[in-house]
């Protein structure tokens, strides 16, 4: 049986990626992660990796670019407004193809909003953070032992699809601690090996053929905007097939579904167990990654059966209840129970929000 | 039988017709830095890290691995290449709007922390990409399409010196401004060029050569008018030399 270590969620996150090979990391100091660029700081010269204190948001996130141009795994963190700024570095690792792993731990907003945990930034995560429409693979947990299992299948995700993936975390998964089991730290053969899979990336010529880290058109004429667009198109639509992933519990029988994503969905969690000894027949739908978004969750529900959906998330105004909102199609009622971004969420507004469906 | 004594370097395409205006002295930094990485056996491990303006024109032009940069953000995306591949020779190819005004916090950090590359910088005074705007390095009185009654120092600054402050910092090892507006500057650039690129194949830490260039274009000057504008005006106000070269 695997050591259990009781860590908080920044290293938690910071200590698997180590574990999957990471050996460059740049971040800037903003809370609630401070506690991760700290632990890469420490961690890094240990493993012969990199550790940069950016002078800035945007450099930290560039050069996170430039370690996946040299073929590192790479990786970056913020919270909220510093992902607001790391974005342009981002929409270059989606027009680059760039495997980054880039940590969102949310806080308040918009603009600096408060240091408190949050789930503001859904549309900012699912819907592209940079400009020209790309998406990224997000993956949001709820407890950290969730956190240190996506942060390592990030790093698997990005280098199979060679894009930037993101880990949608909050300041409460990020602070709070709680039992987890590592996994075996890749050897340094295997962290050069994946290196050394990395044929395209950047690195001198040494007698082959040229190596071009570069949004695909404009001056690089292998490619023109459309072709690169469509293949990505592609991409994205292969991912709503391959991707989804998602977490049912008791739906089979539900009249009521609370869904909720990251922290709030295990608060929605503890939400249905309780309304489940109440008599209220409630399920739960919790996305494990946000994008692409678990459409078929939905599609497979029983609308005859349902009284309705409870969409709970750490946003004013809601996010992610507008994604589920399009897929029911006004097949069943919607409510919503919501929190500003910098206040958590209490479960009894959910046992609120569920009961008014039971009226 | 003849010797061939002189010839395309190997780092610029074959049959390339460059992608500069007729006149930009882009093409001559270029093929100074092409020549000085062939005469040091650089050229196959050798990556530059584009800016974005007309230096992205490069891209054309130079054979040799190379990573794109957003605008600004060369020096950030050089410091982290290099200090993940330190056996690669890295050198960004950056303009005066890319790295002293969008990227200038980035130029200054990276110069700072003694990140062991080098930067080409090509000064010409102006956005010329865009088709003309004021530069940091923009003389004052100059016409720009953004300055159209002339730089003035109440309303704009004065030109920057990228070379003058980075030698305000302790950590770089290099700094150098020439110019290729004549055949005798033109070697002594290529000496700087072979020099920052010495300093870091031995690990000296961050070096920096400034081309004072033109902009025949957006000058709106003649090829020869233009180099006349260089001798006469500009390296008045950004003299050459060696600031450093410890």
């Amino acid at each position: 049986m695997a050591e259990k270590i009781f860590m908080k969620g920044c290293e938690a996150v910071a200590e698997t990626a180590v574990r999957a090979g990471c050996r460059f990391f740049a971040g800037y100091p903003i809370t609630p992660q401070n506690d991760v660029p700290e632990y890469f700081a420490r961690r890094m010269p240990q493993v012969n990796g990199v550790f940069i204190q950016g002078e800035s948001e945007v450099a930290s996130a560039n050069m996170a670019y430039g370690a996946a141009a040299a073929g590192v795994r790479s990786m970056t963190s913020s919270s909220s407004c510093g992902i607001s700024l790391k974005s342009e570095a981002i929409s270059w690792m989606a027009g680059a193809n760039l495997p980054v792993v880039i940590a969102n731990f949310q806080r308040g907003g918009p603009g600096i909003g408060t240091i408190q945990p949050a789930q503001q930034d859904y549309n900012q995560a699912t819907k592209a953070s940079g400009n020209g429409g790309f998406r990224m693979l997000v993956l949001s947990p709820s407890t950290l032992q969730e956190a240190v299992d996506m942060t390592w299948r990030a790093f698997e995700l990005a280098d199979k699809y060679s894009k930037p993936v993101m880990l949608l975390m909050d300041g409460f998964t990020g602070t709070m601690m709680e039992p987890v089991v590592l996994p075996e730290p890749l050897g340094e053969e295997q962290v050069a090996a994946i290196r050394a899979s990395k044929t395209w990336a950047a690195r001198g010529r040494h007698g082959g053929p040229q190596h071009k880290v570069m949004c695909g058109p404009g001056l690089d004429t292998r490619i023109s905007q459309a072709q690169m667009n469509e293949r990505d198109a592609e991409l994205y639509e292969s991912w709503k097939q391959t991707e989804v992933e998602y977490e049912e519990y008791m739906t089979e029988d539900a009249e009521i579904v609370v869904t909720a994503y990251g922290i709030t969905g295990r608060i929605a969690k503890s939400a249905v167990g309780m309304l489940r000894a109440e008599g209220v027949k409630a399920g739960l739908i919790r996305p494990l990654k946000v994008y692409p978004f678990p459409e078929q969750a939905f599609e497979k529900l029983d609308f005859a059966r349902l009284r309705g959906i409870v969409c709970a998330e750490m946003s004013i105004p809601a996010q992610y209840a507008e994604d589920v909102r399009n897929v029911v199609r006004g097949r069943t009622g919607i409510v919503t129970a919501l929190s500003s971004g910098g206040e958590v969420l209490d479960r009894a507004q959910i046992l609120e929000a569920a009961r008014s469906l039971m009226k | 039988m003849m010797e061939k004594v002189y010839f395309r370097p190997a780092g610029i395409f074959d049959g390339t017709v460059t992608g500069f205006c007729p006149g930009c002295m882009h093409s001559s930094v270029c093929k100074i830095v092409c020549e000085a990485l062939d005469e040091l056996g650089q050229l196959d491990n050798a990556c530059y890290v584009q800016g974005v303006g007309c230096c992205g024109l490069a891209v054309t032009y130079l054979n040799m691995d190379t990573v794109a940069a957003p605008h600004g953000r060369a020096c950030a995306i050089a410091s982290s290449f290099k200090r993940c591949s330190p056996e690669t020779l890295v050198f960004t190819y950056q303009g005066d709007g890319d790295l002293a005004a969008i990227g200038l916090a980035e130029t200054m950090s990276a110069a700072n922390r003694g990140e062991n590359f080098t930067v080409i910088f090509v000064n010409n005074g102006i956005y010329g990409m865009t088709g003309g705007q004021m530069a940091p390095t923009t003389l004052l009185g100059a016409k720009t399409t953004t300055t159209p009654y002339g730089r003035n120092e109440a309303e704009h600054g004065s030109p920057m010196h990228m070379c003058e402050l980075i030698n305000q910092l302790d950590a770089p090892a290099y700094i150098a401004r020439v110019t290729c507006a004549d055949v005798p500057n033109a070697r002594k650039a290529k000496a700087a060029v072979r020099k920052a690129f010495q300093y870091q194949l031995e690990g000296r830490g961050f070096s920096f050569v400034e081309f004072v260039s033109n902009c025949p274009t957006n000058w709106g000057m003649s090829p020869l008018e233009s180099l006349d504008h260089v001798h006469n005006v500009i390296l008045k106000e950004f003299p050459l030399g060696e600031f450093r070269a410890k």
